[in-house]
């Protein structure tokens, strides 16, 4: 049900930059310069906001989660990364996480077999859509540099060149075109077909997995099918960086459709669980060193607290100390 | 008390979801499955609010007029103070990796146990009342009102959860389930919704020093039956110093260790091997309690319990505090301890008056775990061993879910206990070490009244015995921690017959041969030693 109203949301949508791109020229304006500089300034403060109000509630304390062993005695090997004591471990340890998506990579499947025997099998697949997902849709981003800026720098164009290494078709096919639409839709199949995920899953969860396919989906068509003007395209996304915005009569209905898809994800990003670019930065589990047994931690609103004293404890209980032959402050 | 079903019954779980969504499926209370509500008096010692009689299953609970003012200013307070919290309240994505990896899921098929659902249960609240899309949205944006019938589901669930943090080694994101707990049974508390099996010890604790309730006399005398038991097995009469001062090293251990097997072996295991090395160490009746049931409770009961290590520790004037096994216990003091009632400048960097060695890592909190320690003094050949007293066992080890994860933990008791047994087998590697499986009674869910919730979320632990008990003979399961030692009995009693209990320190005692022992025949369980079986065999 969730997934049905989501898909409608994105479907209306799509209509709605559809309309907005066919209109007279008053609408696409609002719809090729307005609406995305809203947008992204929404993004980018948005970003802001939400990652200041993270920051603004302090880590009272070292709450690392470890999974390697500590540093401890000399002779016995410590897990640098695992169970990182210093903030380069640190740094690696982040690094495999944001990079590599490290904790995910341990991700197993448990099933409980006839005779109640539980067993763990390897389960991969979650971990290499993930990355896969994440991985084409940041080169993706990346390529699209080369309609903002005039000269197309070489780092893009390699970029460029190496995605289409397949030689496939004219203008030639990007793998991760095709890698990021099958990730999002492993995705999705993998949210309504696994009975557990499905029953977690919420309209936040779908939506985003809907509008991305629609963003992928309507650059491919723009690419393959329905070629778009991509000079006119270039000049659009030029006024837009240089503050001088003109939206050419040359460009089609389906581009509009791309980039509305494109601003809403924009807008909804600081809204959302999508926020979790930010927040992996911030964990307390991953991001702080295991030294709290050598280096004090501080906790910016430790108070005091009431607590039972020693003398209120031997007042309680001073003569069945006496009694046990145990030592007493006062006689 | 609900009568608990057969193993073979509990064994088929099933993982059917209800029809409708979580949110429209309403909470019933199973029992078997909860424990007792706290008690009106275990409040009242530690001035919680809202103490009175009350029970779980009851429709009233009796809160105050403005109980969801409290909760959702407790929320607001929590957010403020805890980035964990905020950031885990926004940046799951649901991906279900966490799902089947919670014991309590595993063993109960109950959708509500997956670490991801258990977190939406409070997460649906906040984003209602602290999120704009909640707000408009409602539901569709995730988000639910708190009603009463909320606040039982958290009850029932937060009280399902032992903070084990298996969960957050696996999310691409660090949540961790603990942490979301914690805060769910601190909010709980602001409404004197605390169990009484935690709240009791929370009361003796504060008042007594320890957990059980043990009066300084009774410590003496129990340690004393220990003391008679030892030199029945060795022939050697031991006297520990209780509140001393001038000692150079304070023990604290977990209260459990003095009251009942198999806890009492380790305990005695402790005593022998500081008279072997004739540590000059006392023992307290005041700091009578490593483990800390304050912390299951909230923050600051936990740093209340916490305060008299330190405290007590200045008062004798000791150079510096050895620890005894303990899980929940090591999480508090590595992590918490030093923030909460340091910084400890009146004590020294721990060194072991025996080997020499400087504990550099603990440096700044001046504590010690006694596997760090007696690894230490096994490496440098200070104790004469003798591992083959230990060849009637097959041992394997269990590392406490918080000395795993939580410290970090893992080669120091594999390196003594290789030392002092001949046969060490590994559970399956999906179970050990940072992949540990919880014994499923934590965070002081180790009554009796919720025993099938226990017998269940021991399950896939006591699964992985029962694998290396049925292909290498394995007959010992080893551990250091004491909620273990009590509560693993029973769930091998239950899922896994013929397979004992027993802490790192029984093992050392076992193996330990000590200056002008007798010629031991027994083990510490008064069990006769291999040799001593192989002789009567013959004859």
């Amino acid at each position: 049900m969730t997934a049905i109203i989501s898909f409608i949301a994105v479907l209306l949508l799509v209509a709605i930059g559809y309309v907005g791109g066919s209109a007279g020229p008053s609408v696409r304006f609002l719809f090729g310069v307005v609406i995305p500089y809203a947008a992204f300034i929404f993004f980018v403060g948005g970003l802001i906001a939400r990652i200041m109000k993270w920051a603004s509630s302090p880590v009272p304390f070292n709450i690392v989660t470890t999974t390697g062993q500590q540093k401890t005695l000399p002779w016995i090997k410590h897990s640098k990364i695992e169970s990182p004591y210093s903030a380069f471990g640190v740094v690696i340890r982040m690094a495999l996480e944001i990079l590599a998506f490290r904790s995910l990579f341990r991700n197993l499947k448990t099933q409980l077999h006839e005779g109640g025997r539980v067993a763990y099998g390897e389960a991969k697949w979650l971990w290499m859509a993930g990355l896969a997902f994440h991985y084409s849709f940041a080169i993706i981003l990346f390529r699209h540099l080369r309609f903002f800026i005039e000269k197309v720098p070489v780092a893009v164009q390699m970029t460029d060149m190496l995605d289409s290494f397949l030689q496939i078709g004219a203008p030639l096919l990007y793998a991760t075109d095709v890698v990021l639409l099958g990730a999002v839709t492993y995705l999705f199949i993998r949210r309504v077909a696994i009975p557990q995920v499905r029953y977690i899953s919420l309209a936040a969860d779908y939506f985003p997995l809907f509008l991305i396919f629609g963003i992928g989906a309507t650059g491919v068509l723009m690419r393959y099918f329905t070629k778009t003007d991509i000079i006119s395209v270039k000049m659009l996304a030029m006024g837009l960086i240089s503050f001088k915005p003109v939206v050419p009569d040359t460009i089609g209905a389906m581009f509009f459709v791309h980039l509305f898809l494109l601003s809403v994800l924009f807008a909804y990003f600081p809204l959302s669980k999508l926020v979790h670019m930010g927040g992996v930065f911030l964990s307390p589990t991953r991001n702080l060193p295991n030294n709290s047994r050598a280096v004090r931690h501080v906790n910016p609103w430790n108070y005091p607290v009431h607590v039972h004293t020693y003398e209120e404890y031997e007042n309680d209980f001073r003569d069945k100390m006496k009694e046990a032959g145990l030592p007493v402050e006062k006689e | 008390m609900s009568k608990l079903p057969k193993p073979a019954e509990l064994a088929k779980v099933s993982y059917q979801l209800p029809k409708t969504g979580w949110m429209d499926t309403p909470v019933e209370f199973k029992p078997g499955m909860f424990c007792h509500g706290s008690k009106p008096k275990s409040l009242e010692l530690v001035g919680f609010p809202n103490p009175r009689e009350w029970r779980p299953a009851d429709a009233d609970w009796k809160l105050p007029e403005n109980w969801k003012e409290i909760i959702i200013e407790g929320i607001a307070d929590r957010l403020k103070k805890y980035r964990s919290f905020r950031l885990f309240m926004d940046i799951c994505v649901r991906c279900g990796a966490c799902a089947d990896k919670c014991h309590f899921f595993i063993g109960t098929g109950d959708p509500r146990n997956m670490p991801v659902l258990r977190a939406e249960l409070i997460r649906s609240v906040y984003r209602k009342e602290f999120t704009t899309a909640g707000k408009i949205l409602g539901k569709m944006a995730g988000g639910r009102e708190l009603t009463l019938d909320v606040l039982k589901e958290w009850w029932y669930y937060f009280y399902q959860c032992t903070e084990c943090r298996r969960c957050s080694v696996f999310c691409p994101y660090g949540i961790d389930q603990a942490e979301i707990t914690i805060i769910g049974r601190e909010l709980l508390n602001l409404l004197g919704l605390n169990i009484e099996w935690i709240a009791g010890p929370v009361s003796n604790c504060y008042m007594k020093g320890n957990h059980l309730g043990l009066e300084p006399h009774t410590i003496v005398g129990n340690l004393e039956y220990m003391l008679d038991d030892i030199e029945t097995v060795t022939g050697k009469r031991i006297k520990p110093t209780f509140n001393r001062k001038g000692a150079e090293i304070l023990f604290v251990t977990p209260s459990g260790d003095l009251f009942a097997d198999p806890g009492t072996y380790t305990a005695m295991g402790y005593l022998m091997l500081f008279e072997e090395l004739g540590l000059d160490y006392t023992w307290s009746t005041y700091a009578s309690e490593g483990g800390n049931f304050g912390f299951f409770t909230s923050n600051e009961m936990g740093k209340r319990l916490n305060s008299k290590i330190y405290a007590e520790a200045k008062r004798l004037g000791v150079k510096w505090i050895l620890g005894g096994e303990c899980g929940h216990m090591w999480r508090v003091l590595s992590q918490y301890m030093d923030t909460w009632n340091g910084p400890a400048d009146f004590l020294e960097v721990p060194k072991s008056p025996i080997t020499g060695t400087v504990f550099e890592n603990a440096k700044s909190m001046k504590m010690v775990h006694v596997a760090e320690f007696t690894a230490d003094l096994i490496k440098n050949n200070k104790l004469k061993l003798d591992p083959s007293r230990n060849d009637h066992l097959k041992v394997t080890w269990h590392d406490s879910c918080n000395v795993a994860r939580g410290m970090g933990m893992l080669e120091e008791p594999r390196y003594v206990l290789k030392s002092v047994v001949n046969n060490f087998v590994e559970m399956p590697e999906d179970t050990i070490r940072e992949k540990t499986f919880c014994c499923g009674s934590g965070t002081g869910l180790n009554a009796s009244e919720n025993m099938e919730l226990r017998m269940k979320g021991g399950f896939p632990r006591a699964n992985a015995v029962k694998y290396v008990h049925e292909h290498h003979g394995v007959n010992m399961l080893g551990n250091v921690c004491a909620i273990d030692r009590a509560s693993l009995k029973a769930l091998m009693e239950y899922w896994v017959p013929g397979v004992g209990v027993c802490g790192l320190h029984e093992l050392v005692a076992n193996a330990m041969i000590m200056t002008g022992e007798k010629e031991r025949t027994t083990d510490l369980r008064g069990e006769p030693l291999p040799s001593v079986a192989a002789k009567e065999e013959k004859a």
